[in-house]
């Protein structure tokens, strides 16, 4: 790429280990004014540490980084934020009661002769949100944003910062078809005004489409910077895990048994009406539908996290109420959840803690827990879901993605479930544990139970569903079975 | 999990073995068994309540109403107690089962109305003071019978009763919150509320738990200290519950909940004991205790989130 300008950013030989593990291990990488540089490889590969020194969160403990040739010593947030260096983090964090101009603005606000020039704050954010193109008040309050607006408003936040160089991180998750347009639009105008962008992403297609050039790390190391057109899909994933994966979803074809669940004319006013499917054992139904089309509320009234106005739920031919996520555990209905971190896992809890939350009282006697009970079932589901961890003993905060989805399934997986129902199972999973988790599914569904599989990644609702339920609106408009299904006629029904 | 707290605590148990070094070089009196007896007996009573509201601070909630549930208790068992009323069995159930309900309350009321543990156990810190004085009419209650007063001074093989009663309560309450699915599950509400209800705990009936709990010792609390000075005070415990807090805190409990042992919170209640009494023994007055106290109250804690950064 651009070897005519000087780098912006030029890192070498960085080193860093936590507790005696090498996070990082001679990390290379530089950035030219201009170009969009993707960092690539698993959860674990170390994208996250080596972003955290470059925003000088974390200190390394050896190596160099040169920021405009000038070698930068003693990092701290503050002076890298002087630098140029913005990032845009995975989970925002906007002030809710404030409003989009203030936000913007935080700790940088125009005073005027007493007050902070409230009116100056407006023009300023509206110029600049006019200029990306972004359409909104920035009048409304943060809380009433979509987490598409907030990544939108922060991504201008780090423009009016006068940034050189933009560290998105899986900026495009949370964002629609047309959102992530609006994204690569100002990411393109960007480039021409000569910012820099570190683009952390497991969307391929995005890479692919975007990056200039491609800098892969795998288990902390650096393996490689190339052209992206020197690199395809399968050698680009190839060099990510070090291996090939040849078929991602490997599904079987099975034979359905008996009826696990079935629900009849569920409604929950605003969010769903009259929903009506069943689910068999050995089989995978998955529900697609756009955001905002009932998708995880369905899965959360059918699990007793909300309560539904109308409607039966049926398990194995009975009629069930359910008032609480223990009642549906309790009669064999358990839900992985797509907000990991808000209903996934407790962070401060170690891998066997988690692993066993849900079906604690089959490893207790009198209310006492049999820590040798739980540990021995622990550590055998640990081996057979490959969950990387320090010891049964971490906790799982330290813990990347992929391996704290493993144990959020694995938790489900302990309560012996007749229905599973799994919502957005591989959202920000690196393509190795998505894998794993895929043949997971097939080999789950093919042992009898039923799944349901929420999700947004078209591929992966066809790779994995038997049969699929579309939603428009919070209506269900259509239920395709696996031979007819295809991406074109999914969203022919999603926006129906 | 274990493993980091682990080096917290040595982290607290070293500081707390730095000043009792240099206190007992200071003041050879200090390292005698009658001097070490009396710390231990005086903070017994502040040891059950920090005992008791290290449950609730775990699962992320607070307990304000510790020293109202104190005096009504202490009122309680007091006027059941007089010599030649009833069994000393009586006035201790009695006292007990109202620091229960209290607590008990507590937890009702925070669970079904989901009001803060702040706002509603500020509410009973209240309530428990004029039910305290409406009880005892507003008189301290007296003439308490020689059983009674047993449990406050007596010894059994030449160890104080309320060494005895704060051993035993220290001991189950380590069990419950290391052992038990209970104390499994105040963890999980305090580390991730919604996450713990998704995974099917009952959220209810664990915080109904914790609030009874720290009701159930302050009760005991209550009974020990009106038989210890031989008097049902209805204004007695005022500010106890500041007390507690203050120990569960140094002892490495965090006020956002998911994270605290026992253990710290025992050794908190031990350093806050140490330092009033070396303090006293160089005749340092008690406006200065106050002080003091309270700048190891915020290094305690600012030790402890420097500790945090460095671990994670």
């Amino acid at each position: 790429m651009p070897e005519s300008g000087k780098q912006i950013i030029r890192v070498k030989d960085l080193n860093k280990s936590f507790s005696g593990i090498k996070a990082l291990d001679s990390i290379q990488f530089d950035l030219y004014p201009g170009e969009v540089h993707a960092l690539m490889g698993e959860n674990g590969a170390g994208k996250s540490t080596f972003m955290k020194i470059l925003m000088g969160l974390i200190l390394p403990d050896s190596g160099s980084i040169n920021f405009n040739g000038e070698l930068i010593e003693n990092m701290d947030v503050h002076k890298m934020l002087q630098k140029g260096i913005s990032m845009i983090h995975q989970e925002i964090l906007m002030v809710p009661e404030l409003t989009v101009a203030q936000n913007i603005f935080l700790g940088r606000e125009f005073k005027g002769r007493v007050w902070v020039d409230e009116h100056q704050l407006d023009q300023q954010s509206q110029e600049l949100l006019n200029l990306i193109g972004i359409d909104l008040n920035v009048k409304t309050k943060a809380k009433q944003l979509s987490i598409a607006q907030m990544q939108l408003i922060e991504i201008a936040k780090a423009i009016s910062n006068h940034a050189k160089v933009i560290i998105m991180d899986e900026p495009s998750s949370a964002l629609s078809a047309k959102e992530c347009e609006l994204l690569f639009k100002i990411i393109k105008d960007l480039k021409s005004k000569g910012v820099a962008i570190i683009y952390i992403s497991h969307k391929l297609e995005e890479i692919f489409r975007i990056a200039d050039r491609i800098t892969v790390l795998r288990d902390g190391k650096y393996i490689t910077t190339k052209n992206t057109n020197e690199l395809d899909k399968n050698s680009l994933i190839s060099l990510m895990v070090g291996r090939e994966i040849e078929n991602l979803f490997d599904s079987d074809s099975r034979v359905p048994g008996n009826v696990i669940l079935e629900v009849k004319g569920l409604t929950k006013k605003g969010k769903f009406e009259h929903i009506k499917f069943q689910v068999h054992a050995r089989e995978v139904l998955g529900i697609a539908g756009l955001m905002g089309a009932g998708r995880t509320e369905i899965a959360r009234a059918i699990f007793g996290l909300d309560k539904i106005d109308s409607g039966e739920i049926l398990l194995k031919g009975h009629k069930i109420e359910i008032r609480s996520p223990k009642d549906a555990i309790e009669q064999g209905i358990v839900y992985v959840s797509e907000d990991r971190k808000a209903l996934g896992f407790i962070p401060e809890l170690s891998v066997i803690e988690n692993i066993t939350l849900s079906n604690l009282k089959n490893f207790s006697k009198r209310g006492f827990i049999q820590t040798k009970k739980e540990t021995k079932v622990s550590s055998q589901m640990v081996d057979d879901l490959k969950i990387k961890a320090a010891g049964l003993k971490q906790k799982v905060i330290n813990l990347s993605g992929g391996n704290q989805q493993k144990i959020v399934i694995a938790k489900a997986l302990l309560t012996s479930p007749a229905l599973l129902i799994l919502d957005e199972p591989t959202r920000g999973i690196d393509i190795g544990a998505k894998h794993e988790i895929y043949k997971l599914i097939n080999q789950l569904a093919n042992n009898g139970l039923a799944v349901i599989i929420i999700s947004s990644e078209l591929p992966e609702i066809l790779g994995m569903s038997d049969r699929i339920l579309v939603l428009s609106k919070g209506k269900q408009t259509a239920i395709l079975n696996k031979q007819e299904a295809s991406q074109e006629k999914i969203m022919h029904y999603a926006i129906h | 999990m274990q493993y980091i707290n682990n080096i917290r605590q040595y982290g607290l148990l070293i500081v707390f073995g730095i000043i009792c070094l240099i206190i007992s070089l200071i003041t050879p009196q200090f390292l005698t068994i009658s001097n070490l007896t009396i710390i231990v007996t005086q903070v017994s009573i502040n040891a059950l309540l920090a005992f008791g509201v290290t449950f609730v601070i775990i699962t992320g909630g607070i307990d304000l109403s510790l020293g109202s549930i104190v005096a009504v208790s202490g009122v309680t068992s007091a006027m059941l107690a007089h010599p030649d009323s009833y069994p000393v069995l009586i006035p201790i159930i009695m006292g007990l089962l109202a620091g229960l309900l209290m607590g008990a309350f507590n937890g009702f009321i925070i669970t079904k109305s989901k009001i803060a543990p702040f706002i509603v156990t500020l509410g009973t810190m209240t309530i428990g003071r004029g039910l305290a004085l409406i009880l005892s009419d507003g008189r301290p209650v007296s003439n308490l019978s020689d059983s009674f007063n047993y449990l406050g001074s007596g010894t059994v093989l030449g160890i104080p009763v309320l060494i005895l009663i704060f051993i035993l309560v220290f001991v189950l309450c380590s069990i419950i919150l290391n052992k038990t699915i209970l104390g499994r599950y105040i963890y999980a509400i305090g580390g991730n509320e919604q996450a713990a209800r998704a995974s099917g705990i009952n959220i209810d009936r664990v915080k109904l738990s914790v609030y009874s709990i720290s009701g159930l010792l302050a009760g005991l609390a209550g009974i020990l200290l009106a038989s210890r000075i031989t008097t049902g005070q209805p204004n007695a415990g005022a500010g106890f519950e500041l007390d507690a807090i203050a120990a569960v805190v140094i002892g490495g409990t965090s006020t956002a909940g998911g994270r605290g042992t026992m253990a710290g919170t025992l050794i908190g209640v031990l350093l806050i004991g140490v330092i009033n009494n070396g303090l006293d023994l160089l005749n340092v007055t008690s406006y200065y205790q106050q002080v003091v106290m309270g700048i190891i109250i915020i290094g305690a804690v600012v030790l402890d989130s420097l500790n945090q950064k460095s671990t994670s």
